[in-house]
């Protein structure tokens, strides 16, 4: 029932885009159109729920003061925290990869479907910020995988509303200034306000 | 006389650029406005706008991203042609992460209550577009003196933003800029009050919006036409 709970939280109330605005750039950029923003979204789905658990599993396993303590008790002391940022980001850039490789073997149908994106999502902010958050909020390792599915169907669902929205105003009378990025901002705004009202749900 | 054709030699064949060059002080003055990091060419929004319900955050991310860029594109432009082209992502995330750590292990030693407020965001420098984009567009063929001007450029471009946002956040979220109350005291007494909206996220994409809005009713040429 908790996980249940986290992954709405992590879907609705803690929204990527709307709450934290993370995964900004390329949910901009790739929201001209329905069919490309679907096939984004998917990919951040994805990778996130890879991504979270393994750092999750480097996490406490090697970086954690005290964690190497299980090969060796006089590195007990030892703590590498510090070299957080740049083990995750090596972590996601290979996972990418792999991934990349797996689906292009085995999938080549969703392949082609997610194209350009699934390399792109080395640098989305949204997948190193899943895992810094988890490592922050100090989540288990089955909230950590509930948690990164969570935050990537959340990324999916805003995605692909404003690709829809952005379609739509295409017929719509905006003063020149404010087409495309401007209004893109604002409606995003909006939609943020319309996830707040998911605040202090709970199952 | 010899040493003195050597010298001529030497000037005629490397072409001496004066530091501030029209060409180099484009570098910095063109993200200001025509090339804006955020408001033109849409990168490295992700981690910037949840620093800027205060001013003093906002600042600190402002001087770690100028920082961060300037030297990763300083870092990488040195070594330009060293690079295999198949792996220069991983180089350069390796570049920006190093430097995104060194800005974090400072920032926690002397200034603990504020690396604490940007929490995670420290660590999204890393993922910025804006210093990714710099650096596939700009370091990997260019010079390294123009390149690290231009990152400054954009480091400065991208705090300018940053600060504006984070001016209207605080002051109308919270009545203080960098925790000075602003907004006296008998305002309040008033009946005046802090509009929570500010605060929250939706806030800064409508000042931002705001922001492309005005800039782009100045500045014909920005005009989306699709």
């Amino acid at each position: 029932m908790e996980l249940v709970n986290l992954f709405i939280k992590s879907a609705f109330i803690d929204n990527m885009i709307l709450a934290y605005f993370l995964g900004m750039c390329s949910y901009l950029a790739v929201s001209k159109t329905v069919k490309t923003a679907f096939g984004l979204g998917l990919a951040v789905i994805f990778v996130l729920g890879i991504t979270a658990p393994i750092n999750w599993l480097v996490n406490s396993f090697v970086l954690q003061e005290g964690a190497l303590a299980a090969i060796s008790p006089s590195l007990a002391s030892v703590d590498l925290s510090f070299l957080q940022f740049i083990v995750f980001i090596a972590v996601i850039a290979s996972m990418v990869q792999l991934v990349e490789i797996v689906v292009e073997r085995f999938f080549p149908a969703l392949y082609t479907s997610l194209g350009i994106f699934l390399p792109l999502i080395t640098v989305n902010c949204a997948i190193l910020g899943g895992s810094l958050f988890m490592v922050q909020r100090e989540y288990a390792f089955d909230e950590g995988i509930v948690y990164g599915l969570g935050s990537g169907f959340g990324f999916f669902l805003a995605i692909v509303a404003i690709a829809s929205i952005r379609e739509k105003l295409r017929y719509a009378h905006i003063p020149p200034a404010l087409r495309g990025l401007g209004i893109a901002f604002i409606i995003t705004g909006l939609m943020g306000i319309a996830f707040m009202s998911f605040a202090g749900i709970s199952i | 006389m010899s040493t003195e054709t050597a010298v001529k030699a030497a000037a005629s064949a490397e072409p001496k650029e004066p530091l501030f060059s029209k060409k180099n002080r484009k570098l910095i003055t063109d993200p200001f406005n025509d090339n804006n990091p955020i408001t033109v060419q849409v990168l490295g929004v992700c981690s910037a706008l949840a620093v800027t319900t205060q001013m003093k955050p906002a600042f600190v991310m402002t001087l770690s991203v100028i920082f961060v860029i300037s030297f990763s594109n300083l870092i990488i432009s040195l070594i330009r042609n060293t690079i295999p082209s198949r792996i220069r992502m991983i180089v350069q995330i390796t570049v920006i992460a190093l430097l995104v750590t060194m800005v974090d292990q400072v920032l926690k030693a002397f200034v603990y209550d504020v690396s604490r407020e940007l929490s995670v965001y420290i660590g999204l420098i890393i993922t910025n577009c804006i210093v990714m984009g710099r650096l596939e567009a700009f370091a990997m063929g260019n010079k390294p003196m123009p390149s690290l001007l231009d990152g400054i450029g954009n480091g400065i471009g991208y705090g300018a933003i940053l600060l504006v946002v984070a001016f209207f956040r605080e002051l109308f979220g919270a009545g203080t800029l960098f925790g000075v109350q602003i907004i006296p005291q008998f305002m309040y007494d008033l009946g005046y009050e802090n509009n929570g909206i500010m605060l929250t996220s939706a806030a800064a994409m409508f000042i931002i919006g705001v922001l492309i809005w005005v800039q782009r009713s100045f500045n014909e040429k920005l005009v989306d036409v699709s």
